[in-house]
Order: C-alpha cells, then sequence, then structure tokens
C-alpha cells in the first residue's frame, strides 16, 4: 500500500503544525494529557461486549477537546477513520457468529452480533480519537519529555525522538528512489520485481547509516550526551494540570459506573 | 490488535510485560554506552517507515509485498536495540496513524518484538547463520526465524483475542485464519530480509560485523527467554481473575462461553442479583422486553442453562431508553462541542 504510507507520513508532518498551537489544551502539561487519554481508552474498554448505550456519554471527551484545542474537528473524524478498515474486517465476524436475538422494538430484532459489532466500532473510534487528539494538541518532542518524566527509560524517548525526526527524511529518499525506479523502468507501476528490489533496499539502508553515522558524529561534537533537551523545561502545575486529570478521571468515573443515557431519557420523558 | 477487541486486563497485563522487556533492553543498553548501534536506532526505525513504501511484485500470484521489518532490525541491531526500535516504531504507528491502539500498544509490541528479536533471533537465526554466514545460511535463517516469530505473534493475537472476549471468532476459526495468512506473510518477509542481509552482506560486509558484535549464539540462554513468558502469563492471568471477580463483564462471560466450566460460580450470584435488578429496572417498556428466552420460558433457567442466557440481558442494557437516552447523549454533546467551540474562539 504505497500510497496510505505515502498520505501517512504527510499526516505525520502536518501533525506536527497542528500541535504547535496554542490553546489551552495545547498548554496543558504533556504528562496530563497522557494520563487522561489512558484514562478514557480504559474507562471505554472496560465495558462488557454488548454495551452499545453506556459508551455514548464518552463521546464528550473528544468533542470537548476538539472544540477547546481549536483543531478542525474534521481532521480528527478522518484520522480516526483510518483504523475504520482492519476494525471492520474483525468486528464484522460478531454478526455472523452471534445470531442470538437480544433486542426487539416492535418487529424489528437486534442480535447480539449487531450489538456486539456496534460497540466494537463505537470502541475504536473513541480509543483512536483518543490517541489522534493526543498527537494534534502536543508537541512529539514535549510528548517524549513528559514520557522521560514518567520513567520510561531515557534510551527509548531520545529513539522516539530520532525516529520521529528520521521518517520524514527517509520518506523523501524512498520516495526520491521510487521515482528514478519509475522514470528508467518505462512502466508507471510502483511493482518491482524482487532482484531489483534488494538492490534498492539495501543502497537505501547503507545511505542511511552513513547519514547516521555522519549526523550522531556532529552531534557529539557539538556535546550531545544521549538527550535531547527542551529549552523550556515542562511544569506540572497542579491548578490546570492536575484539575484536567481530576475532573475528566471523575466524568470517565460517573460514566463507567452510572447510567447517565437512562437518567437522560428519565429526566426527559417524565418517567 | 486493536483498542476495540482487548479486555482492559488483557492490555494492561500485556503493558507491563512489555514495560518490563523495555526496561530490561534498555538497562541493557545503558550498560553497554560504547555501543556503536545505539545511534543507529533511530535511523533504522525510519529505514522501516521507508522500506514499506517500496513494494515488489510477488511472483505468479500478482500482488505484492513489502518488508516487515522486526527481522532486518534484529539483524542489524542485535535484540535489546532491535526491540526498542520495533517498540518505537509500533508508539509512532499508534500514534499518528491510528494502528492498533494505546491500550492494544503492549499486545502489539510484544507480539511483534519479542518473539523475532528474543526468540527467532537468537534461537534461530544465529544458531543457524553463527560466525561464518554464507548466501543459503542467510537465506535458510531468514526465513525460518520470519516464519517462526510471525507464527507466535500470531497465535498471541489469538490468545489475546480470545481473553479479551470482544470479538466472536471462535478459537478455531481464528487459528485457521491467522496461522496459514502469517505462514505466507512470513516466507515473503525472510525471502526479503534475507535478501537485503545478502546485499549488505556482499556489499559492506562490516555493517553486519558491527551489529554481530553482540554476544556470539551459544552466549544466550533460554532462561530469560522462559522468564519473560512466565511473566506475562502470570500478570495476565492474575489480571484476569482480579477482574473477573470484580467486574461481571464479557470477559468471564467468553471464559464461561468457550471452557464451559463452573470455575465462576461465585460471582453468578451477584450477576443474577444485579441481573434482577436490572430487569426491574427496565421493566418500564414491558413490550420492548429482552430475548424471550430468559422472560417466557423460565422452566428453562437452571443454572447452567441461564447462564450463557441471561448474560448478554446484563450487558445489553439496551432497552430503550438506552437507544433513545444515548441518541439524546450524542446530540447533548455535539451542542455542548459547538457552545465550546464558540466560547474558546471568541476568547481568543
Amino acid at each position: 500500500m504505497p500510497h496510505s504510507i505515502d498520505k501517512n507520513i504527510a499526516d505525520l508532518v502536518n501533525a506536527s503544525g497542528e500541535a504547535l498551537g496554542s490553546s489551552p489544551i495545547h498548554k496543558l502539561d504533556p504528562r496530563a494529557k497522557s494520563i487522561v487519554v489512558l484514562l478514557f481508552v480504559a474507562a471505554v474498554t472496560s465495558f462488557g461486549k454488548y454495551e452499545v448505550s453506556r459508551l455514548m456519554p464518552f463521546v464528550f471527551y473528544p468533542v470537548a477537546i476538539t472544540a477547546l484545542s481549536g483543531v478542525r474537528a474534521g481532521t480528527v473524524v478522518k484520522r480516526t477513520l483510518l483504523a475504520a478498515p482492519f476494525i471492520l474486517l474483525v468486528g464484522l465476524f460478531n454478526p455472523l457468529f452471534d445470531r442470538e436475538p437480544l433486542l426487539r422494538i416492535g418487529s424489528f430484532v437486534v442480535t447480539g452480533g449487531w450489538l456486539s459489532f456496534l460497540s466494537i466500532m463505537l470502541r475504536a473510534f473513541f480509543a483512536v480519537s483518543g490517541a489522534v487528539l493526543l498527537v494534534l494538541t502536543t508537541r512529539f518532542d514535549h510528548l517524549c519529555l513528559g514520557l522521560e518524566k514518567m520513567g520510561v527509560p531515557q534510551v527509548f524517548v531520545t529513539q522516539l525522538q530520532f525516529l520521529y525526526r528520521y521518517i520524514g527524511l527517509l520518506a523523501g529518499e524512498a520516495q526520491r528512489m521510487l521515482r528514478a525506479h519509475d522514470l528508467r523502468s518505462g512502466k508507471n507501476d510502483r511493482k518491482i520485481s524482487l532482484s531489483t528490489y534488494a538492490p534498492m533496499l539495501g543502497t537505501m539502508l547503507l545511505r542511511a547509516l552513513d547519514r547516521a553515522t555522519r549526523i550522531h558524529r556532529s552531534m557529539l561534537s557539538r556535546g550531545f550526551d544521549g538527550e535531547v533537551r527542551l529549552l523550556q523545561p515542562l511544569s506540572f502545575k497542579s491548578t490546570t494540570d492536575g484539575l484536567f486529570i481530576l475532573v475528566w478521571g471523575g466524568f470517565f468515573l460517573m460514566c463507567r459506573f452510572v447510567n447517565l443515557p437512562e437518567l437522560l431519557f428519565f429526566a426527559v420523558t417524565g418517567r | 490488535m486493536a483498542d476495540a477487541l482487548i479486555s482492559p486486563a488483557v492490555g494492561g497485563a500485556m503493558w507491563i510485560a512489555t514495560a518490563g522487556l523495555a526496561a530490561y533492553s534498555a538497562k541493557k543498553l545503558r550498560d553497554n554506552p560504547d555501543d556503536g548501534r545505539v545511534p543507529l536506532m533511530g535511523v533504522l526505525g525510519a529505514f522501516v517507515f521507508a522500506a514499506q513504501m517500496i513494494n515488489f511484485s510477488i511472483p505468479v500470484t500478482g500482488s505484492s509485498g513489502h518488508l516487515g521489518g522486526g527481522m532486518i532490525l534484529a539483524i542489524l541491531l542485535g535484540p535489546h536495540a532491535a526491540f526498542l526500535t520495533l517498540a518505537s516504531v509500533l508508539v509512532v504507528q499508534a500514534l499518528f496513524f491510528a494502528d492498533g491502539g494505546l491500550l492494544a500498544l503492549g499486545c502489539n509490541i510484544f507480539n511483534m518484538g519479542f518473539y523475532t528479536c528474543f526468540f527467532a533471533y537468537p534461537f534461530i537465526y544465529k544458531k543457524l547463520v553463527g560466525d561464518t554466514p554464507s548466501r543459503r545460511t542467510i537465506f535458510i535463517a531468514a526465513t525460518l526465524s520470519s516464519v517462526l516469530g510471525l507464527q507466535l505473534g500470531a497465535f498471541s493475537v489469538v490468545l489475546q483475542t480470545l481473553a479479551s472476549g470482544i470479538s466472536e471468532l471462535p478459537f478455531g476459526t481464528f487459528v485457521l485464519l491467522m496461522q496459514p495468512i502469517h505462514l505466507a506473510i512470513g516466507i515473503i518477509e525472510g525471502l526479503v530480509t534475507g535478501a537485503v542481509v545478502l546485499f549488505v552482506w556482499k556489499a559492506r560486509p562490516e555493517v553486519l560485523e558491527t551489529a554481530a558484535g553482540t554476544p556470539p549464539a551459544h552466549a544466550f540462554s533460554l532462561k530469560p527467554v522462559l522468564a519473560g513468558l512466565a511473566a506475562a502469563a502470570i500478570i495476565t492471568g492474575g489480571m484476569l481473575s482480579w477482574f473477573a471477580s470484580t467486574y461481571p463483564d464479557g470477559l468471564e462471560w467468553s471464559i464461561a462461553k468457550t471452557s464451559g466450566s463452573e470455575e465462576l460460580a461465585a460471582p453468578e450470584a451477584t450477576v443474577h442479583s444485579t441481573l434482577a435488578f436490572i430487569q426491574e429496572k427496565t421493566a418500564f417498556l414491558p413490550d420492548y422486553g429482552f430475548k424471550p428466552g430468559s422472560r417466557e420460558e423460565p422452566a428453562e433457567s437452571t443454572a447452567e442453562a441461564s447462564e450463557p442466557d441471561t448474560w448478554p440481558n446484563l450487558d445489553a442494557g439496551t432497552s430503550v431508553s438506552g437507544l433513545i437516552g444515548g441518541a439524546l447523549t450524542l446530540l447533548l454533546a455535539g451542542v455542548i462541542g459547538v457552545l465550546l467551540r464558540r466560547s474558546s474562539a471568541a476568547r481568543r
């Protein structure tokens, strides 16, 4: 799928632009945002397999974060939908294997399989939207520093930062090699025979290794000691960051243990 | 593996197992600061991404494939650096490409990294290639180790999905789907890995030698591998049993369903009382009842027969109040979103 990975890498570069925003959400400490996203995903995935309506209140989280951060809603939805094909593929087995009727509305019968399928789709979109919003509202180097402060080994955090920076470079290189291949092969076909493929990839690999060695040497000569630092250190403010965790954590707990849609139904219908 | 298909117990357990492996690998690298491979980890991670942009045609089938990357990382970097590099690739994929998800990240890193880096590489590839690589041994070793790593990883996916109890796929069907697909992927992956490694070995053998600066094959012992697997099993088992007795959710239901065992008898008591309570609460619209089995045929409701029957009702909670309430919730969320956006735009 060369085209989709091209697009993915373009998205990755664009995300770094979005993440530079200055909304209240962007300004939160990355640790607070990471913790809240993990709580969100854990809460969403903790329901039983047939749960649909009680997952609904969780939509408040992506909606509120999107609204407050000023990130385009279309961007969030589009990126969240990237996950759809795989989930659809696996989820669609549920209606096939679970045909027990669970719910009747008049003459309309809903089987357990369709309910659990709907539940899977909702979980997927909520869980993915959490991660998507995290990277759209947080600079990647801040996110990495936050991870390090939370105890992730430094060598891994540095690795993440190098990887993030190298992806754009090497993707550009791969694209140039493909273009060169297309121009010389006479057909606009990206399928390459294995005998051409191995030298192409091997050459790219050797060039990448040489480049990394050069870059590493020049970094060492400028005093690099294995740690990537930020000009502005992170500061966790209990008034904003702490509150952010408390409010959302409390909300997720409430959604988990109180049936909000039902309460809302009673409130509206007066039953 | 995706967030939507796993339970927090399974996801959390695999997170712990993966975090342990990552900490162990990071410690190994830290203990050896002069290691020439560490500066190459970043670029090789990016290489795995870039390599996925270039596809080659698979003869006869008309389809195309690309390098997956786990095995080549292990060959070039050794197990510890390769595990961390693969983990970083999966983190970026989960965050930016909506691939997998955050809860499933532990599973994904374990499934793709552990078996390749800590099992297939040291025990298959290293042993077969040894200190004297040749064209034949590189190809055979790369193919065998890729196949084995992917088979074990795919089987792990099946086990984790089954333990989570979200997907309806029966064990046998899922295994029959996953293993042959991954056998094909493994063979292709092995051939490509072998071809690229061979090219590098011919053009610049010293690159592989720096990489092969890892201790020779016999220095690897099976102990850490077994310890890692045992730890993962114990943590998973522990978390599953803890969750099973705390939350009567889909998890137990699937265990009861697949094993048919009575081991979960204790929570059943609470399940039934909760169920009765919920049925009472939802009885305000009797016409839109749950499935007839549980209500109209009470004669059949022996403990064993009613267990799988009544379970879904508890979780369904999809009385009409749920349907309409859920729709109202969505509507409310939309309205609040628009209001929040307006107020935050006004402030700026």
